[in-house]
């Protein structure tokens, strides 16, 4: 159910739908490609960026959202903070419960650290993540047509050979067994009747390597995930993000505060080994852009470590999803999964004609899109004024039979379904949102966090909170294996660091010399960080607020 | 603009129609901690139960997937309190005694169908509950596959089911013991723990960069599906 105007367009979409059926356009080659983003992607627009004025990665440019957060002061004085009392020891602290973060604490107890002493803390319920949140699938190179080392090209290649070459090979490497465990734990992947596992391409894959569990695999693996932490009786702490490291008189990382949202307490956790897993920061809404992320994704560890010397890298390159909803307006920026266009649905213009190719990566894909809506004003504008393109979600049961949009695709069907608009029979309409962060915080190969002087010791990282595996663009695909392969290798270093481990007295000096580089800059106290929530509350509400609780 | 009125936990608001409850309860002023989590209907965070006015109905949704109506009335439900069978899975059992032998509450179902009502994800609820009393573990992880764990059917059911716990563990079970194991995937692991692909990936990554786009930028791609 489309309003009149955006009827007569998708009267144009099914009018030569069966034409197109088995007519692709071209995929572009290099040169033309870099036109495209170059002119299209939001990443290309200077003035949505700055050089960052304080820190290790000082004179980086990144999103100016992103500045704002990395040159704004502490949530709370460090002296305030009373580091004599411990409220919880752990060996292994693990800073953020989604995919990499659960993932590293069941490495770290498989690799002998006890479960009591294996601490989550995480911001919302362990789970709420954009892990969860991942639709299409999770690559590895099982295949016998396939290799780690097409997949290797395929990731360099989609990341525009910005990438680190030591975590790429972890990645490709490390993901059939990653599989192969989440087999024996129970994931139940698509699979045909013998076990072989149904893969599909994703856009810049030069082979068939998606594996998914219907179109929830992120839900599928995290569910999975966090009952067996449950089984094994890791502690978690929900509610409970982490608002700074803390360092010992040695220089290592010693644990970190953390901050009950419900009773605005703080914690002391003295840990001997923390693994950063906080996520990225599609709620910072760079550029204005609606996002896919879940409710949390602030990039509060991006900050936090930082304060503590870690490297930033790629943290200019942002990730918009070409296929973010356009309509209807109550989902608008909510992810369509780009298995959509695995499984054939094509992205069409107003007049129903075919502009570039489905599966290109995504930042050329994205660039296509909103060239033509801006560009060549080719778009289909929606009741608000949003502009979108159709994908022609019906040819998907004409090419694989009736009943696959249901059975593969069922989330998306769910979605559209609840605002009455049935994918199965008209297409749907879709804008570019903000998805990933491809850069973060710079690790080595054993998920140890780089300072220009080297590891930090006591300091791991693992999933989008890492800048380094993706490059400038990250693969479909890749973002839940980059969690699972780097989880693991956190939790397996972690497990082995925290053997020898001696605790010095705890400090937050690192917090204090950041204060004083943001004074001798010159930047105003106005801004605090990390974000921790969005805040969505009206303005007209928030101008008539009084703090008197 | 066009405005519904809705009651939070029973005090009135005038809000956009057309909002989901999630963005109607953020525009009337209230800041989430607990009961907003993807926001897209994928982690169950969310669950909301409400009436409308003249109905004596009890509904349940999902706030971040609902479209607010006049004359809602609506709290969340940020939490439900539920005991998780502990188990550990190399050592459970595929055949049709397990399910009951962690949940034996699920022999307490009277089949009102409550559950299946209250499933924001439309799912038969009370079949899969029935499957897995009848030990039919593959009909139990396949009806049950979409759930998001939102804890609605355990708070509705008169029988003190917890669903989603019963489901998550025929699920595991399915994956790991009844679905067939992949033959490619374990040929590929053992592939790469003896070391084929160890030496060519080594000099993949010490390619100049000129190489190393020749070889993407030729590289075949294999036809779609």
């Amino acid at each position: 159910m489309y309003p009149k105007e955006m009827e007569k367009s998708i009267e144009k979409v099914e009018r030569n739908r069966e034409e197109r059926l088995h007519r692709l356009p071209e995929r572009l080659k290099e040169k033309e490609k870099e036109e495209l983003l170059l002119k299209w992607h939001p990443d290309y627009k200077p003035e949505a960026k700055r050089k960052i004025k304080v820190g290790v990665s000082k004179n980086a440019i990144v999103p100016n959202e992103v500045a704002d957060l990395i040159e704004a002061y502490p949530l709370e004085n460090p002296d305030e903070i009373d580091l004599s009392q411990i409220d919880y020891q752990a060996d292994v602290l693990i800073i953020g419960g989604g995919g990499a973060g659960t993932c590293a604490a069941l490495f770290a107890y498989y690799n002998g650290v006890k479960p009591e002493n294996i601490l989550i803390a995480t911001k919302l319920r362990n789970g709420d993540a954009n892990t969860m949140m991942a639709q299409g699938g999770i690559q590895a190179a099982d295949k016998e047509n396939d290799s780690p080392l097409l997949h290797y090209l395929d990731v360099i290649g989609g990341g525009h050979f910005a990438n680190k070459p030591e975590l790429v090979e972890k990645l490709v490497m490390d993901a059939p067994q990653i599989i192969k465990w989440h087999e024996e734990l129970g994931v139940m992947y698509d699979k045909s009747e013998d076990g072989e596992m149904i893969t599909v391409h994703g856009g810049g894959t030069c082979r068939r390597r998606m594996h998914s569990a219907k179109d929830y695999t992120g839900m599928e693996i995290m569910r999975v995930l966090r009952d067996e932490v449950r089984n094994i009786g890791i502690n978690v702490i929900e509610f409970s993000p982490a608002i700074e490291l803390l360092m010992d008189d040695e220089g290592k990382i010693g644990g970190a505060v953390i901050y009950n949202l419900e009773t605005d307490q703080y914690y002391v956790v003295k840990a001997k080994a923390t693994i950063i897993a906080t996520g990225g920061f599609g709620r910072l809404h760079i550029q204005g852009f609606p996002t896919t992320n879940h409710y949390g994704a602030t990039s509060d560890g991006v900050v936090i470590a930082y304060r503590a010397g870690a490297i930033l890298r790629d943290m200019d390159s942002v990730q918009y999803h070409p296929t973010g909803v356009a309509y209807p307006e109550q989902i608008v920026g909510l992810l369509v999964t780009e298995k959509v266009r695995s499984l054939g649905a094509q992205p069409l213009n107003c007049d129903g004609e075919q502009f570039v190719h489905p599966l290109e990566p995504r930042d050329v894909e994205a660039s296509a899109i909103i060239r033509e809506c801006y560009g060549r004003n080719k778009g289909v504008i929606t009741p608000t004024g949003m502009r979108g393109i159709w994908l022609d979600s019906p040819m998907i049961d004409i090419l694989h039979g009736e009943g696959t949009i249901e059975k593969r695709l069922g989330a998306m069907f769910r979605m559209f379904k609840r605002f009455d608009i049935d994918m199965r029979e008209e297409p749907i309409l879709v804008f570019p949102t903000l998805h990933y962060q491809n850069g973060g915080i710079e690790i080595n190969s054993n998920a140890e966090v780089l300072s220009p002087n080297g590891v930090i010791h006591g300091l791991f990282a693992a999933g989008e909170v890492t800048g380094g595996v993706h490059g400038k663009n990250r693969l479909m695909g890749n973002s839940l294996l980059d969690t699972q392969v780097f989880g693991r290798i956190a939790g397996i270093n972690a497990a082995k660091y925290v053997i020898n481990r001696r605790i010095g007295k705890l400090n937050m000096e690192h917090v204090k010399r950041y204060i004083d580089e943001l004074r001798k800059e010159r930047i105003e106290e106005k801004r605090r960080a990390p974000m921790i929530l969005p805040d969505y509350r009206e303005k007209r509400v928030l101008s008539r607020a009084i703090d008197i609780l | 603009m066009e405005e519904v009125r809705i009651y939070i936990m029973g005090k009135e608001y005038k809000v956009p129609a057309g909002l989901t409850i999630m963005k109607a309860m953020e525009y009337a002023g209230y800041r989430y901690i607990r009961g907003s989590g993807c926001r897209a209907g994928f982690c169950g965070a969310c669950a909301t139960i409400y009436r409308k006015e003249g109905d004596y109905k009890l509904y349940a949704d999902l706030a971040c997937q609902k479209t607010v109506e006049d004359g809602m009335h609506l709290v969340q439900l940020p939490f439900s309190p539920a005991n998780k069978a502990i188990y550990d899975i190399e050592r459970v059992k595929a055949d049709d005694k397990t399910i009951l032998s962690f949940y034996p509450e699920i022999a307490r179902c009277v089949s009102c169908n409550t559950c299946t009502k209250a499933c924001p994800q439309e799912l038969e609820v009370m079949d899969y509950i029935q499957a897995s009393l009848r030990g039919d573990i593959k009909k139990t992880a396949e009806l049950s596959f979409d759930c998001i764990q939102c804890g609605l059917c355990a708070i509705r059911c008169p029988a003190e089911i917890v669903h989603y716990h019963v489901a998550q563990l025929a699920r595991r079970i399915y994956g790991k013991y009844v679905a067939p194991k992949s033959k490619h995937l374990e040929k590929r692991v053992r592939e790469i723990e003896e070391g084929k692909y160890a030496k060519e990936i080594r000099e993949l990554m010490n390619k100049s960069l000129e190489e190393l786009r020749k070889m993407y930028n030729e590289r075949d791609i294999e036809p779609g599906d």
